[in-house]
Protein backbone atom coordinates (compact mmCIF):
# COMPACT_ATOMS: atom_id res chain seq x y z
CA UNK A 1 0.00 0.00 0.00
CA UNK A 2 1.63 3.32 -0.67
CA UNK A 3 2.20 5.91 2.18
CA UNK A 4 -0.30 8.12 0.93
CA UNK A 5 -3.75 6.16 0.78
CA UNK A 6 -3.11 5.32 4.57
CA UNK A 7 -2.97 9.06 5.36
CA UNK A 8 -5.67 10.02 8.09
CA UNK A 9 -6.56 13.50 8.30
CA UNK A 10 -7.21 14.85 11.68
CA UNK A 11 -9.32 17.64 12.80
CA UNK A 12 -7.37 20.58 14.83
CA UNK A 13 -7.62 23.92 16.81
CA UNK A 14 -4.71 25.52 15.55
CA UNK A 15 -3.25 25.02 11.66
CA UNK A 16 0.73 24.36 12.53
CA UNK A 17 0.68 22.54 15.70
CA UNK A 18 -2.30 20.38 13.51
CA UNK A 19 0.30 19.84 10.96
CA UNK A 20 3.01 18.64 13.03
CA UNK A 21 0.80 16.69 15.04
CA UNK A 22 -0.24 14.90 11.80
CA UNK A 23 2.93 14.86 9.95
CA UNK A 24 4.46 13.29 12.98
CA UNK A 25 2.32 10.90 13.20
CA UNK A 26 2.10 9.89 9.91
CA UNK A 27 5.85 9.24 10.18
CA UNK A 28 5.28 6.72 13.26
CA UNK A 29 5.24 9.03 16.55
CA UNK A 30 1.69 9.66 18.01
CA UNK A 31 2.11 12.87 19.33
CA UNK A 32 -1.53 15.23 20.32
CA UNK A 33 -2.02 18.55 19.00
CA UNK A 34 -1.52 20.04 22.32
CA UNK A 35 1.96 18.01 22.94
CA UNK A 36 2.96 19.53 19.19
CA UNK A 37 2.44 22.86 20.64
CA UNK A 38 2.86 22.74 23.78
CA UNK A 39 6.53 21.03 23.33
CA UNK A 40 7.53 23.87 20.75
CA UNK A 41 6.98 26.58 23.33
CA UNK A 42 4.47 28.18 21.17
CA UNK A 43 2.28 30.05 23.72
CA UNK A 44 2.20 33.64 24.86
CA UNK A 45 1.58 36.98 24.16
CA UNK A 46 2.61 39.86 22.06
CA UNK A 47 2.05 43.56 21.67
CA UNK A 48 3.23 45.44 19.08
CA UNK A 49 1.57 48.82 18.63
CA UNK A 50 4.34 50.13 16.19
CA UNK A 51 3.45 47.28 13.54
CA UNK A 52 0.37 47.74 12.02
CA UNK A 53 -1.49 45.97 9.29
CA UNK A 54 -4.37 47.49 8.13
CA UNK A 55 -4.30 50.45 10.64
CA UNK A 56 -3.77 48.10 13.31
CA UNK A 57 -1.74 46.72 15.84
CA UNK A 58 0.22 42.70 15.77
CA UNK A 59 -1.28 41.46 18.15
CA UNK A 60 -0.98 37.54 19.34
CA UNK A 61 -1.44 34.88 21.65
CA UNK A 62 1.23 32.42 20.07
CA UNK A 63 4.61 32.78 19.17
CA UNK A 64 5.61 33.97 15.34
CA UNK A 65 4.65 31.77 12.65
CA UNK A 66 7.13 28.16 12.29
CA UNK A 67 7.82 28.05 15.54
CA UNK A 68 6.24 25.29 15.98
CA UNK A 69 8.06 23.68 12.61
CA UNK A 70 11.12 24.68 14.08
CA UNK A 71 10.58 24.00 17.95
CA UNK A 72 9.80 19.94 17.47
CA UNK A 73 12.95 19.23 15.78
CA UNK A 74 15.59 19.20 18.88
CA UNK A 75 12.82 17.83 21.66
CA UNK A 76 11.84 15.01 18.89
CA UNK A 77 15.57 14.48 17.54
CA UNK A 78 14.69 14.77 13.79
CA UNK A 79 15.27 17.35 11.88
CA UNK A 80 12.79 19.10 8.91
CA UNK A 81 13.85 20.05 5.62
CA UNK A 82 11.86 23.10 4.34
CA UNK A 83 12.47 24.81 0.87
CA UNK A 84 11.03 28.06 -0.46
CA UNK A 85 11.15 28.94 -4.12
CA UNK A 86 11.75 32.11 -6.35
CA UNK A 87 9.99 30.74 -9.51
CA UNK A 88 6.19 29.55 -8.55
CA UNK A 89 6.56 26.85 -11.33
CA UNK A 90 9.73 25.72 -9.89
CA UNK A 91 7.34 25.57 -6.29
CA UNK A 92 4.51 23.41 -8.25
CA UNK A 93 7.70 20.72 -10.04
CA UNK A 94 9.01 20.15 -6.27
CA UNK A 95 5.51 19.91 -4.64
CA UNK A 96 4.60 17.43 -7.25
CA UNK A 97 7.63 15.28 -7.08
CA UNK A 98 7.64 15.13 -3.40
CA UNK A 99 4.23 13.96 -3.90
CA UNK A 100 5.26 11.28 -6.79
CA UNK A 101 7.80 9.98 -4.32
CA UNK A 102 5.25 9.02 -1.88
CA UNK A 103 5.42 11.96 0.92
CA UNK A 104 2.92 14.06 2.96
CA UNK A 105 4.17 18.08 2.71
CA UNK A 106 3.44 20.62 4.77
CA UNK A 107 3.02 24.11 2.92
CA UNK A 108 2.60 27.64 3.66
CA UNK A 109 -0.46 29.50 2.23
CA UNK A 110 -2.54 32.88 2.18
CA UNK A 111 -5.85 31.51 3.48
CA UNK A 112 -7.52 34.41 1.14
CA UNK A 113 -6.51 32.04 -1.89
CA UNK A 114 -8.27 28.96 -0.94
CA UNK A 115 -11.52 28.76 -2.47
CA UNK A 116 -12.63 25.87 -0.17
CA UNK A 117 -12.39 28.12 2.74
CA UNK A 118 -15.60 30.24 3.82
CA UNK A 119 -16.28 33.57 2.65
CA UNK A 120 -15.31 35.24 5.99
CA UNK A 121 -12.39 33.00 6.71
CA UNK A 122 -10.52 34.56 3.67
CA UNK A 123 -8.63 37.35 4.95
CA UNK A 124 -5.07 38.39 3.70
CA UNK A 125 -3.22 36.22 6.03
CA UNK A 126 0.21 34.45 4.56
CA UNK A 127 0.94 31.90 7.35
CA UNK A 128 -1.86 29.34 7.41
CA UNK A 129 -0.46 25.93 7.32
CA UNK A 130 -1.96 22.88 5.63
CA UNK A 131 -0.87 19.39 4.55
CA UNK A 132 -0.58 18.21 0.58
CA UNK A 133 -0.91 14.20 0.74
CA UNK A 134 -1.65 13.36 -2.96
CA UNK A 135 -3.44 14.31 -6.67
CA UNK A 136 -6.20 13.42 -8.42
CA UNK A 137 -4.81 11.94 -11.73
CA UNK A 138 -7.35 12.54 -13.75
CA UNK A 139 -7.79 15.88 -13.00
CA UNK A 140 -4.61 17.13 -11.12
CA UNK A 141 -6.31 18.56 -8.09
CA UNK A 142 -4.60 18.32 -4.99
CA UNK A 143 -5.54 16.50 -2.33
CA UNK A 144 -5.53 18.82 0.68
CA UNK A 145 -5.37 18.25 4.48
CA UNK A 146 -6.28 21.07 6.24
CA UNK A 147 -6.03 21.32 10.03
CA UNK A 148 -9.14 23.84 10.85
CA UNK A 149 -11.63 21.96 8.57
CA UNK A 150 -13.51 18.70 9.19
CA UNK A 151 -12.33 16.85 6.25
CA UNK A 152 -10.09 16.45 4.00
CA UNK A 153 -10.52 18.73 0.11
CA UNK A 154 -9.21 19.26 -2.51
CA UNK A 155 -7.74 21.97 -4.66
CA UNK A 156 -7.09 22.90 -8.81
CA UNK A 157 -3.64 23.32 -9.12
CA UNK A 158 -4.07 27.59 -10.40
CA UNK A 159 -5.41 28.11 -6.94
CA UNK A 160 -2.94 26.14 -4.91
CA UNK A 161 -0.09 28.20 -6.46
CA UNK A 162 -1.63 31.71 -5.78
CA UNK A 163 -2.34 31.26 -2.19
CA UNK A 164 1.34 29.46 -2.10
CA UNK A 165 3.21 32.90 -4.20
CA UNK A 166 0.88 35.14 -2.17
CA UNK A 167 2.67 38.31 -1.81
CA UNK A 168 3.10 40.70 1.63
CA UNK A 169 3.73 40.17 5.32
CA UNK A 170 5.15 36.74 5.79
CA UNK A 171 4.80 35.85 2.62
CA UNK A 172 5.14 32.15 2.03
CA UNK A 173 7.22 32.33 -1.02
CA UNK A 174 6.23 28.87 -2.01
CA UNK A 175 7.43 27.47 1.34
CA UNK A 176 7.08 23.98 2.19
CA UNK A 177 8.51 21.31 4.36
CA UNK A 178 8.87 17.62 5.09
CA UNK A 179 10.46 15.52 7.38
CA UNK A 180 14.32 14.40 6.52
CA UNK A 181 14.33 11.70 8.87
CA UNK A 182 11.06 10.45 11.22
CA UNK A 183 10.65 11.66 14.74
CA UNK A 184 12.26 10.40 17.71
CA UNK A 185 9.67 9.51 20.93
CA UNK A 186 11.91 12.13 23.22
CA UNK A 187 12.79 11.71 26.96
CA UNK A 188 9.94 13.56 28.17
CA UNK A 189 11.27 13.84 31.40
CA UNK A 190 14.04 16.04 29.59
CA UNK A 191 12.09 18.10 27.22
CA UNK A 192 8.91 18.97 28.96
CA UNK A 193 10.34 20.60 31.95
CA UNK A 194 12.62 22.40 29.14
CA UNK A 195 9.90 23.41 27.11
CA UNK A 196 7.70 24.59 30.03
CA UNK A 197 10.98 26.92 31.31
CA UNK A 198 10.56 28.12 28.02
CA UNK A 199 7.33 29.61 27.85
CA UNK A 200 7.10 30.71 31.50
CA UNK A 201 10.52 32.89 30.69
CA UNK A 202 9.15 34.42 27.77
CA UNK A 203 5.71 34.98 29.77
CA UNK A 204 7.66 36.54 32.85
CA UNK A 205 10.71 37.57 32.06
CA UNK A 206 11.31 39.04 28.63
CA UNK A 207 13.33 42.33 28.36
CA UNK A 208 10.81 44.13 26.23
CA UNK A 209 7.37 45.56 27.98
CA UNK A 210 5.47 44.57 24.93
CA UNK A 211 5.58 41.06 25.30
CA UNK A 212 4.09 37.82 27.77
CA UNK A 213 2.30 39.51 31.10
CA UNK A 214 4.06 43.02 30.46
CA UNK A 215 2.28 43.15 27.04
CA UNK A 216 -1.09 42.35 28.54
CA UNK A 217 -0.48 45.19 30.90
CA UNK A 218 0.90 47.24 28.01
CA UNK A 219 -2.91 46.56 25.83
CA UNK A 220 -4.61 47.38 29.35
CA UNK A 221 -3.07 50.85 28.99
CA UNK A 222 -3.85 51.30 25.61
CA UNK A 223 -7.31 50.14 25.93
CA UNK A 224 -7.72 53.12 28.56
CA UNK A 225 -6.43 55.53 26.00
CA UNK A 226 -8.94 54.72 23.17
CA UNK A 227 -12.05 56.74 22.60
CA UNK A 228 -9.95 60.01 23.82
CA UNK A 229 -7.01 59.27 20.99
CA UNK A 230 -9.81 57.73 17.99
CA UNK A 231 -13.45 58.02 18.35
CA UNK A 232 -15.49 55.14 18.96
CA UNK A 233 -15.66 53.97 15.85
CA UNK A 234 -11.77 53.04 15.61
CA UNK A 235 -12.02 52.19 19.00
CA UNK A 236 -14.66 49.27 18.51
CA UNK A 237 -12.08 48.28 15.47
CA UNK A 238 -9.48 48.04 17.87
CA UNK A 239 -11.29 46.07 20.75
CA UNK A 240 -12.64 43.61 17.99
CA UNK A 241 -9.47 43.03 16.70
CA UNK A 242 -7.96 41.89 19.48
CA UNK A 243 -10.79 39.83 20.20
CA UNK A 244 -10.16 38.29 16.59
CA UNK A 245 -6.89 37.72 17.23
CA UNK A 246 -8.25 35.65 20.63
CA UNK A 247 -11.06 33.69 19.08
CA UNK A 248 -11.12 33.55 15.42
CA UNK A 249 -7.45 32.69 13.76
CA UNK A 250 -7.42 28.88 14.89
CA UNK A 251 -6.72 29.45 18.52
CA UNK A 252 -8.86 26.75 19.91
CA UNK A 253 -10.32 29.15 21.82
CA UNK A 254 -8.80 31.61 25.09
CA UNK A 255 -6.22 32.80 23.11
CA UNK A 256 -4.64 29.41 23.04
CA UNK A 257 -5.09 28.73 26.88
CA UNK A 258 -7.07 25.99 26.52
CA UNK A 259 -4.78 24.03 24.11
CA UNK A 260 -2.10 25.16 26.45
CA UNK A 261 -4.03 23.64 29.50
CA UNK A 262 -4.61 20.30 27.66
CA UNK A 263 -0.78 20.09 26.87
CA UNK A 264 -0.37 20.56 30.61
CA UNK A 265 -2.79 17.33 31.38
CA UNK A 266 -1.04 15.47 29.01
CA UNK A 267 2.49 16.26 30.37
CA UNK A 268 1.60 15.95 33.74
CA UNK A 269 2.16 11.93 34.48
CA UNK A 270 4.93 11.96 31.37
CA UNK A 271 6.83 14.38 33.10
CA UNK A 272 6.57 13.12 36.45
CA UNK A 273 5.26 16.21 37.75
CA UNK A 274 1.46 16.09 38.96
CA UNK A 275 1.47 19.73 40.02
CA UNK A 276 1.27 20.32 36.34
CA UNK A 277 -2.39 18.24 36.23
CA UNK A 278 -3.75 21.02 38.86
CA UNK A 279 -2.23 23.50 36.95
CA UNK A 280 -3.60 22.43 33.83
CA UNK A 281 -7.13 23.34 36.02
CA UNK A 282 -6.30 26.46 36.81
CA UNK A 283 -5.05 28.16 33.13
CA UNK A 284 -8.85 26.18 32.32
CA UNK A 285 -10.02 28.91 34.58
CA UNK A 286 -7.90 31.77 33.43
CA UNK A 287 -8.97 30.43 29.43
CA UNK A 288 -12.94 30.81 30.67
CA UNK A 289 -12.13 34.15 31.65
CA UNK A 290 -10.29 35.45 28.52
CA UNK A 291 -13.59 33.98 27.09
CA UNK A 292 -15.62 36.58 29.32
CA UNK A 293 -13.24 39.19 28.27
CA UNK A 294 -13.89 38.54 24.91
CA UNK A 295 -17.61 38.38 25.27
CA UNK A 296 -18.26 41.24 27.22
CA UNK A 297 -16.14 43.31 24.18
CA UNK A 298 -18.10 41.81 21.60
CA UNK A 299 -21.32 43.13 23.39
CA UNK A 300 -19.63 46.53 23.41
CA UNK A 301 -18.97 46.44 19.74
CA UNK A 302 -22.40 45.12 18.60
CA UNK A 303 -23.88 48.10 21.38
CA UNK A 304 -25.43 45.76 23.41
CA UNK A 305 -23.58 47.26 26.11
CA UNK A 306 -22.50 50.75 26.67
CA UNK A 307 -18.67 50.85 25.03
CA UNK A 308 -16.60 51.04 27.62
CA UNK A 309 -12.89 50.31 27.47
CA UNK A 310 -11.81 51.47 30.72
CA UNK A 311 -13.94 48.53 32.19
CA UNK A 312 -12.17 45.86 29.35
CA UNK A 313 -8.76 47.31 30.53
CA UNK A 314 -9.73 46.58 34.31
CA UNK A 315 -10.38 42.52 32.83
CA UNK A 316 -6.62 42.46 30.98
CA UNK A 317 -4.97 43.89 34.02
CA UNK A 318 -7.04 41.29 36.28
CA UNK A 319 -5.94 38.50 33.61
CA UNK A 320 -2.30 39.92 33.32
CA UNK A 321 -2.13 39.48 37.08
CA UNK A 322 -3.23 36.12 37.30
CA UNK A 323 -1.11 34.77 34.43
CA UNK A 324 1.96 36.23 36.24
CA UNK A 325 1.72 34.28 39.31
CA UNK A 326 0.49 31.37 36.98
CA UNK A 327 3.11 31.31 35.15
CA UNK A 328 5.48 31.44 37.94
CA UNK A 329 3.69 28.70 39.85
CA UNK A 330 4.24 26.44 36.55
CA UNK A 331 8.27 27.36 36.47
CA UNK A 332 8.43 26.12 39.70
CA UNK A 333 6.36 22.99 39.23
CA UNK A 334 8.93 21.77 36.89
CA UNK A 335 12.28 23.13 38.56
CA UNK A 336 11.13 20.89 41.39
CA UNK A 337 12.56 17.39 41.22
CA UNK A 338 9.79 14.96 40.74
CA UNK A 339 8.82 13.00 43.62
CA UNK B 1 -14.82 25.48 29.60
CA UNK B 2 -16.75 21.95 29.43
CA UNK B 3 -17.78 19.81 26.72
CA UNK B 4 -21.39 21.09 27.49
CA UNK B 5 -20.53 24.79 27.57
CA UNK B 6 -19.04 24.51 23.97
CA UNK B 7 -20.95 27.45 22.06
CA UNK B 8 -23.44 25.45 19.08
CA UNK B 9 -24.49 28.22 18.31
CA UNK B 10 -24.29 28.09 13.94
CA UNK B 11 -22.98 31.04 13.32
CA UNK B 12 -22.71 32.50 10.01
CA UNK B 13 -19.23 33.16 9.25
CA UNK B 14 -18.23 29.18 9.71
CA UNK B 15 -20.74 28.95 6.49
CA UNK B 16 -21.80 25.83 7.70
CA UNK B 17 -18.82 24.51 8.47
CA UNK B 18 -17.65 23.49 12.22
CA UNK B 19 -14.15 24.29 14.05
CA UNK B 20 -12.65 22.45 17.22
CA UNK B 21 -11.56 23.56 20.44
CA UNK B 22 -10.32 22.38 23.42
CA UNK B 23 -12.56 21.36 26.54
CA UNK B 24 -13.53 19.35 29.08
CA UNK B 25 -15.08 16.16 27.90
CA UNK B 26 -17.22 13.45 29.70
CA UNK B 27 -14.00 11.49 30.64
CA UNK B 28 -12.88 14.37 32.61
CA UNK B 29 -10.09 15.15 30.46
CA UNK B 30 -9.16 18.12 28.08
CA UNK B 31 -9.90 16.76 24.66
CA UNK B 32 -11.12 18.76 21.13
CA UNK B 33 -15.28 19.20 21.33
CA UNK B 34 -16.64 20.55 17.71
CA UNK B 35 -18.13 23.63 17.89
CA UNK B 36 -20.65 25.39 15.03
CA UNK B 37 -19.53 29.05 16.19
CA UNK B 38 -19.49 31.12 19.26
CA UNK B 39 -21.27 34.56 18.83
CA UNK B 40 -18.81 36.42 20.27
CA UNK B 41 -16.74 35.17 17.55
CA UNK B 42 -19.32 35.99 14.95
CA UNK B 43 -19.22 39.37 15.94
CA UNK B 44 -16.15 40.47 15.69
CA UNK B 45 -15.44 38.55 12.33
CA UNK B 46 -18.41 40.52 10.86
CA UNK B 47 -17.07 43.85 12.16
CA UNK B 48 -13.84 42.84 10.19
CA UNK B 49 -15.75 42.03 6.73
CA UNK B 50 -18.17 44.75 7.16
CA UNK B 51 -15.14 47.21 7.58
CA UNK B 52 -14.03 45.98 4.04
CA UNK B 53 -17.42 46.20 2.48
CA UNK B 54 -18.29 49.51 3.72
CA UNK B 55 -15.03 50.70 2.06
CA UNK B 56 -15.72 49.31 -0.87
CA UNK B 57 -19.17 50.84 -1.32
CA UNK B 58 -17.63 54.19 -0.48
CA UNK B 59 -15.27 53.55 -3.07
CA UNK B 60 -18.00 52.29 -5.62
CA UNK B 61 -19.97 55.40 -5.21
CA UNK B 62 -16.95 58.14 -5.34
CA UNK B 63 -16.21 55.85 -8.79
CA UNK B 64 -19.43 56.39 -10.20
CA UNK B 65 -19.32 60.37 -8.69
CA UNK B 66 -16.14 60.47 -10.95
CA UNK B 67 -13.76 60.78 -7.82
CA UNK B 68 -11.82 57.62 -7.57
CA UNK B 69 -11.33 54.91 -10.03
CA UNK B 70 -12.73 51.80 -10.24
CA UNK B 71 -9.23 50.17 -8.95
CA UNK B 72 -9.80 51.63 -5.19
CA UNK B 73 -13.51 49.99 -4.91
CA UNK B 74 -11.66 46.41 -6.26
CA UNK B 75 -8.80 47.12 -4.36
CA UNK B 76 -11.35 46.81 -0.56
CA UNK B 77 -13.27 44.37 -2.50
CA UNK B 78 -10.52 42.09 -2.31
CA UNK B 79 -9.75 42.87 1.49
CA UNK B 80 -6.84 44.57 0.69
CA UNK B 81 -5.31 48.26 1.15
CA UNK B 82 -3.25 50.37 -0.47
CA UNK B 83 0.16 49.51 1.32
CA UNK B 84 -1.65 45.30 0.84
CA UNK B 85 -2.06 45.89 -2.81
CA UNK B 86 1.38 47.58 -3.63
CA UNK B 87 3.42 44.44 -2.09
CA UNK B 88 0.93 41.80 -3.91
CA UNK B 89 1.14 43.87 -7.47
CA UNK B 90 4.94 45.07 -6.60
CA UNK B 91 3.95 48.36 -7.64
CA UNK B 92 5.22 51.17 -5.24
CA UNK B 93 2.82 52.41 -2.77
CA UNK B 94 2.54 55.93 -4.34
CA UNK B 95 2.11 55.05 -7.64
CA UNK B 96 -0.85 52.58 -6.42
CA UNK B 97 -2.07 56.28 -4.97
CA UNK B 98 -2.01 57.77 -7.78
CA UNK B 99 -3.98 55.16 -10.20
CA UNK B 100 -6.73 55.51 -7.91
CA UNK B 101 -7.37 58.76 -9.28
CA UNK B 102 -9.45 58.47 -12.81
CA UNK B 103 -7.28 60.51 -15.10
CA UNK B 104 -4.24 58.04 -13.92
CA UNK B 105 -6.13 55.20 -13.76
CA UNK B 106 -8.11 55.43 -17.64
CA UNK B 107 -4.57 56.20 -18.95
CA UNK B 108 -3.17 53.38 -17.41
CA UNK B 109 -0.52 50.57 -19.55
CA UNK B 110 -2.29 46.96 -20.16
CA UNK B 111 0.55 45.65 -18.74
CA UNK B 112 -0.19 47.32 -15.48
CA UNK B 113 -3.61 46.63 -15.95
CA UNK B 114 -3.02 42.81 -16.23
CA UNK B 115 -0.34 43.19 -12.97
CA UNK B 116 -3.30 44.38 -10.78
CA UNK B 117 -6.09 42.25 -12.28
CA UNK B 118 -3.72 39.17 -10.98
CA UNK B 119 -2.78 40.77 -7.65
CA UNK B 120 -6.68 41.18 -7.34
CA UNK B 121 -7.13 37.55 -8.46
CA UNK B 122 -9.75 39.03 -11.44
CA UNK B 123 -9.66 38.92 -15.22
CA UNK B 124 -8.19 42.26 -16.49
CA UNK B 125 -11.40 43.62 -18.18
CA UNK B 126 -13.46 43.51 -14.93
CA UNK B 127 -11.16 46.13 -13.96
CA UNK B 128 -12.93 48.70 -14.80
CA UNK B 129 -16.11 47.95 -14.19
CA UNK B 130 -18.02 48.75 -10.71
CA UNK B 131 -18.80 45.12 -9.83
Amino acid sequence: MDPQSRFVHQQASHCESGVMSTIARHYGLPLSEPMAFGLASALTFVYLPFIKLSGLPLISYRMPPKTIIRGLQKPLQFSMRSETFRRPEDGAARLDELLDAGRIVGLQVSIFWLPFMPPDFRFHFNAHNLLAFGRDETNGDYLLSDPVLEEPVRCAPADLMKARFARGLLAPKGLLYYPASPPLEPDWKRVIPAAIKKTARAMLHTPLPFIGVKGIGRIARAFERLPAVSGPQAAKLFIGHMVRMQEEIGTGGGGFRFIYAAFLEEAAPLAGHPALAELSEQLVEIGDSWREFALAAARMIRDRDPLDPTRLAESLRTLAAREKIFFAALDKAVRQTPP
Amino acid sequence: MDAADVPQENIVTYGGHAKAVYARTGDGRLGLVRTSGWEAEEIVTRQAVEAFEALAKAARERARAGQSSPLEFHMYRARMDVSLLAQASGIWRWRVQRHLRPKVFVRLSPALRTRYAEALGIPPERLESLD
